[in-house]
């Protein structure tokens, strides 16, 4: 029982955590992204066509990462080269996503494809509790916790990702250190967006393997919310992508026993829930140092003169 | 001497201002080349030519007699051009060791931590600075981060350092030391730009001095060509600083009486710490103290726009600590903020708009819960006309205007209530000769109809010249008083340091 | 040689008012190339949306059916960002609007039409507004980012909603379809011309004006504009930020509660699913497409108006997803976001470095 739920809750959380990780290296290097939920579509449809139309599932994560690093470009282009609002910008996207998705999905939805197999880890996929849920898991799921490592190794072990904190932090400082401000937050943006699209193209492949509109279902905005709460932290960004999974699959599994409760009010946990841990990470936030990057949201304009 | 650096004709052009206009201008090898102007000649804004970080619209520049053209400081900082900005270019979230190595070249990808450790730990020996590398810079005095600027260039071997003011945040005393500093810089062949407008320092630092008035280089001295005199008069373009005749009607009674202040930062660390202060009625008093030593906190906490966390504030009888500002205003405090347009103005409004902004509220301005506009428009244009603000066309944008007109659109509003303490934190900070000479003006004129004002500024000059009394900070507690009049610079600057008390008020 | 950015001096009105009409025309083209792609004529499409939404008194009136809702949620929306705050939440508030006006409709007891009308306006305008003052609550005491909280209360919403119209308020004689028992007459708005226009379009219009005499002539608007511009200054005026917040926030979610209200009495005359195919969403581009005024709003709701009637008709004819409108309001967002650099910036050549 708890081995399911907690297997469960991993494939739950894994969409989530790609979508947090590609948030958080958006944010990191200055820029909001609010368009996580239209990119996390075009993922999912891009992988899963690309699975659809290759055979292999490895092609279409390729594809999904691929088509939203592109896209992801478009909301790069306006914040960085052309200093655009990052709000209303990121807005623009996710209704680019669901508009685009809807459109060009009309003749996935209803197709099949086979879906990410699991990879039983020899020896440890045995492990009580744990080994069905970190040890039996498909491609993607290992490749996640790989990033975790690799995106906290990358930030603070490796000269490129100090400079790209600098640029989130103070772009000017930045500048004058000789970093191109631009290309690292364009690469960024861009390479985040790929990462949030590998997370659309986990639910088209492995949670659920076909294409249905709108599937994301809030997960982008989920994302966005617990960005904030990780601090930044691709450590902590783990913890609430699985603490969102284990919610999502304790509803399923509420939904599947058969309770009194309605399902609608199920469905609510998790958006009430992000509510919930945004409220409480704010005014964590607040009380201790801050752990925002502090050119979040600002366009650099070098001649700026204030 | 076959110059490292030399610009000719350079003319750069912002929105609505000439900032530079055929500027020459050059520095030879192990030179320390100064250029003096008022603030607004030009200063920054050349040096930011210089480092690639603003595009001259025309003029040339050559390195070693090269022609070059800067597009980014990569270009030039790969020439061995380096700049320690006014406003340091760190990151306060970051360690002294991280910020110090984004700044160094060909630093492989996954460093050896070890190895520049003990690089930067061997600069900071060498000249005897006191800096821990895993500090974050947040923590630390705007002293030693001016050290971290430094030691990046450093690293970086720079043949150029160009540094932007770097005395306005220090102590005469830690001026000292970075004089030595730089001369022994000088020895090791490194050219200097020394940025000032401190009269002194410039006699004691420069072997040329190149002075900017309004964007225009006016004239280049070498050593032995130039003493204060000539080199003010080339500034000022007078011979003399004006001096204004105060009429001493300063009364004994306590106007404002501050008793054992602490005001609590964001970090929770005491901005000010128990801080006690009183201001008489009519009276100039100047509060100095190197900036970060509390002047804003006390001025944000005088306002109401800071809480307390201990001590009280009267005016007169009238115990104003925990009031809003709006109280605080009622009760007859006006504030010139420091950073007027991120706190002064709603940049979107008009100036009509802006200047009602503390009185909308009042009777006179409105018809019950609908705005009198008339009154406002009449209200915008007598004080457009009293206060010389060059406003534009009806209805433009506050955010269009001059930093001069935009400070005169804060003191017309402030000041029209007929205010009985005004507080003025660097009141003249930026502006041209003219606006500055006409703030002066109103303060003084302001204390000739009973109006107290506490004036913190960062020129001690500009201090000496207007107060009756002058308050010296230090670390968030008073030193003491001094009286302008018999008090030495030297004297005020030890208090400043923190190195010398107790003076009679 | 090297491109570099210079801020313009000055930045003519003829690039202020054509930029956005160049940016829809390219996103019209850019929308081309889609359907293009979707395997439709894009100039057929065209021709059939100004056809639909037009070329008729009825098409006409159709599309002034569509901008209702969206003059209304889009006056909600461009308030709160007259106070740099981001009311995402139409579409749930909305939604909770439509809620509190079917209650009073259905379960009150009331049966006089003005008494009706007053009483469910005014749950509409306190439901709608409570949902947004959810967030604005959070974002006053505690600067909680109201982007994700009143997103996170749409889908709330519909999902209460969801609960009511499966659940308690199902209609006992509606053959078990989600919807809720239709209104009586003395609940419904009038109709004109024997269209489905309804008085909810003047109700609209009534709002837009009110809500320009509130910013411009009232002392709370002109609080809302100085904190709008800068809060710090406002703060530093002494007006009291955190309150305007909730209250503005409130107001917001209030106006885009009427808008519920109005397709409740003038349209649907129940509770049912698809109330708003994402009014809310598309208010947030009118909004912006506005800039700062009420009648820009109107017009922006005009024109958006157009786009729905039109998508509808292609939903019909090609079988078209509706959704496809939002890819279009989409890339009619970005063109815009890039125009406004052309506004502020001119490229510039310049010569690169010499390497001697």
């Amino acid at each position: 029982m708890v081995e399911i739920l907690l297997d469960a809750t991993v494939r739950a959380g894994t969409p989530i955590l790609f979508a947090t990780l590609g948030a958080i290296l958006n944010e990191r290097a200055g820029i909001i992204n609010l368009g996580i939920e239209g990119l996390m579509l075009i993922g999912a449809l891009a992988g899963f066509a690309g699975t659809f139309y290759s055979g292999s599932s490895l092609i279409g994560i390729l594809a999904a990462f691929a088509v939203t690093f592109v896209v992801g470009s478009i909301h790069a282009l306006i914040t960085v080269q052309l200093r655009g609002n990052q709000i209303v910008s990121g807005l623009a996207l996710t209704m680019f996503g669901i508009g685009v998705t809807a459109l060009f999905g009309r003749e996935m939805v209803g197709q099949t494809i086979g879906g990410l197999e699991r990879l039983p880890i020899p020896g440890l996929s045995q492990l009580p509790i744990v080994g069905r849920a970190f040890f039996q898991q498909d491609l993607l799921i290992y490749t996640s916790f790989a990033l975790v490592f690799l995106l906290w190794f990358f930030l603070y072990r490796t000269r490129t990702g100090l400079a790209l904190r600098t640029v989130g932090e103070n772009p000017a400082a930045a500048d004058t250190c000789g970093i191109s401000v631009s290309l690292y937050r364009f690469l960024a943006v861009t390479t985040g967006a790929g990462l949030v699209g590998i997370g659309g193209a986990y639910l088209s492949l492995a949670m659920t393997p076909m294409w249905i509109e709108n599937m994301s279902a809030g997960r982008g905005w989920i994302a966005v919310a617990l960005v904030i709460f990780s601090g930044w932290s691709s450590g902590k960004a783990m913890f609430g992508a699985y603490l969102f999974g284990g919610i999502t699959a304790m509803q399923l599994r509420f939904q599947a026993i058969g309770t009194d409760i309605s399902t609608h009010i199920l469905q609510m946990l998790p958006y009430v829930f992000t509510i919930l841990v945004l409220v409480v990470s704010t005014i964590r936030l607040q009380k201790g140092s801050s752990q925002q990057p502090q050119g979040l949201g600002l366009p650099y304009d070098r001649e700026d003169r204030k | 001497m076959p110059e490292l650096l030399q610009i000719e004709n350079i003319r750069k052009t912002f929105p609505g201002v000439v900032a530079l206009d055929d500027v020459s201008f050059s520095v030879a090898p192990g030179e320390i080349h100064t250029l003096l102007g008022e603030n607004g000649a030009g200063k920054s804004t050349l040096m930011n030519v210089f480092t690639g970080l603003y595009h001259p619209d025309s003029g040339r520049m050559y390195l070693n007699g090269e022609p070059v053209h800067f597009t980014s400081p990569r270009d030039s900082l790969s020439r061995g051009i380096g700049m320690v900005h006014q406003h340091f270019m760190l990151v306060p979230a970051h360690s002294v060791f991280e910020n110090i190595l984004l700044a160094l070249d060909k630093v492989r990808q996954v460093y050896d931590r070890k190895h520049y450790q003990q690089k930067m730990q061997k600069l900071i020996d060498t000249f005897g600075l006191d800096l821990d590398l895993d500090t974050e810079v947040w923590k630390l005095s705007i002293g030693a981060q001016q050290w971290i600027e430094l030691i990046k260039l450093l690293l970086r071997d720079c043949r150029l350092l160009i540094l932007d003011e770097p005395t306005a945040v220090l102590t005469p005393q830690e001026t000292e030391r970075l004089f030595k500093v730089l001369r022994l810089l000088q020895e090791q062949g490194k050219s200097i730009i020394f940025i000032s407008h401190k009269m002194r320092e410039v006699m004691e630092i420069s072997d040329r001095v190149t002075v900017l008035k309004k964007g225009r280089s006016i004239a280049t001295l070498e050593r032995g060509h130039f003493n204060r005199e000539t080199l003010a008069g080339l500034m000022i373009g007078r011979d003399r600083i004006p001096e204004w005749q105060r009429n001493m009607q300063m009364s004994e009674k306590i106007i404002l009486d501050i008793k054992n202040l602490s005001v609590r930062n964001d970090r929770g660390l005491a901005d000010l710490d128990d801080f006690s202060l009183q201001l008489k009625e009519g009276e100039i008093l100047g509060i100095a103290g190197v900036a970060g030593n509390g002047q804003k906190a006390l001025a944000e906490a005088l306002t109401g726009l800071k809480e307390v966390s201990k001590g009280q504030i009267f005016a007169g009888l009238v115990d104003i600590t925990h009031s809003t500002a709006r109280s605080s205003y009622i009760s007859g405090i006006a504030h010139i903020p420091e950073d007027r347009k991120s706190i002064g103005i709603a940049p979107d409004l008009d100036v009509a708009d802006n200047l009602i902004m503390k009185s909308f509220k009042n009777s006179f301005f409105r018809r019950g819960i609908f705005q009198n506009r008339s009154a406002i428009r009449h209200n915008a244009e007598e004080k457009i006309s009293r206060f010389a603000i060059k406003s534009g066309p009806e209805g433009s944008p506050v955010r269009y205007l001059s930093g001069g007109n935009i400070q005169k659109v804060i003191i017309a509003r402030e000041l029209s209530e007929q205010p009985r303490v005004l507080v003025a934190l660097y009141p003249t900070r930026g502006l041209d000769i003219g606006s500055a000479e006409y703030i002066h003006k109103v303060i003084v004129d302001g204390a000739g109809r009973g109006m107290s004002t506490i004036l913190i500024a960062e020129d001690l000059d500009e201090l000496l010249k207007l107060s009756d009394r002058i308050a010296v900070m230090f670390r968030g507690k008073l030193v003491g008083y001094v009286n302008p009049r018999q008090t030495t610079r030297e004297e005020i600057g030890l208090m400043m340091s923190g190195e010398k008390q107790d003076q009679q008020p | 040689m090297k491109l570099v950015i210079e801020r313009r001096d000055t930045s003519s009105p003829l690039l202020r008012f054509g930029a956005p009409v160049v940016s829809i025309v390219i996103a019209l083209f850019f929308a081309g190339a889609l359907l293009l792609l979707a395997g439709v004529s894009p100039l057929e499409a065209y021709r059939e949306i100004l056809y639909e939404a037009v070329g008729s008194l009825y098409g006409l009136s159709e599309t002034l059916v569509k901008a209702t809702p969206l003059i209304l949620s889009g006056l909600a929306v461009s308030l709160a960002f007259r106070m740099q705050i981001w009311n995402i939440g139409a579409e749930g508030q909305i939604y909770m609007g439509a809620m509190g006006a079917t209650w009073v409709a259905l379960f009150s007891g009331m049966e006089n039409h003005w008494l009706l009308m007053v009483g469910m306006f005014s749950a509409a305008f306190i439901c709608g507004g409570l949902w947004a003052g959810v967030a604005g609550l959070l974002r006053a005491r505690w600067s909680v980012n109201e982007v994700i909280v009143t997103l996170m209360m749409n889908y709330i919403a519909i999902l209460f909603i969801n609960y009511l119209i499966y659940g308690p308020w199902r209609d006992p004689q509606g053959f078990n379809f989600p919807l809720t028992a239709q209104f009586a007459e003395a609940a419904r708005f009038a109709n004109f011309f024997d269209t489905r226009l309804h008085s909810g379009f003047l109700l609209a219009l009534g709002c837009a004006l009110i809500l320009y005499l509130f910013m411009e002539r009232t002392i709370w608007g002109y609080q809302i504009k100085v904190i709008g511009s800068n809060p710090q200054a406002a703060r530093y005026a002494g007006m009291r930020t955190g309150a305007s917040v909730f209250w503005v926030l409130f107001l917001s979610g209030a106006i885009a509660g009427i808008a519920g209200f109005s397709e409740v009495a003038g349209l649907q005359y129940r509770l049912q699913h698809g109330l708003s195919p994402g009014y809310g969403y598309t208010a947030i581009i009118i909004a912006w497409l506005a800039r700062r005024s009420a009648l820009g709003v109107v017009i922006v709701s005009l024109l958006m108006g157009i786009l729905l009637v039109g998508g509808d008709s292609l939903q019909m004819l090609w079988q078209l997803p509706i959704a496809f409108v939002y890819a279009f309001q989409g890339l009619i967002l970005f063109f815009l976001l890039g125009s406004d650099f052309f506004i502020q910036y001119r490229l510039k050549l310049v010569k690169g470095i010499h390497h001697g």
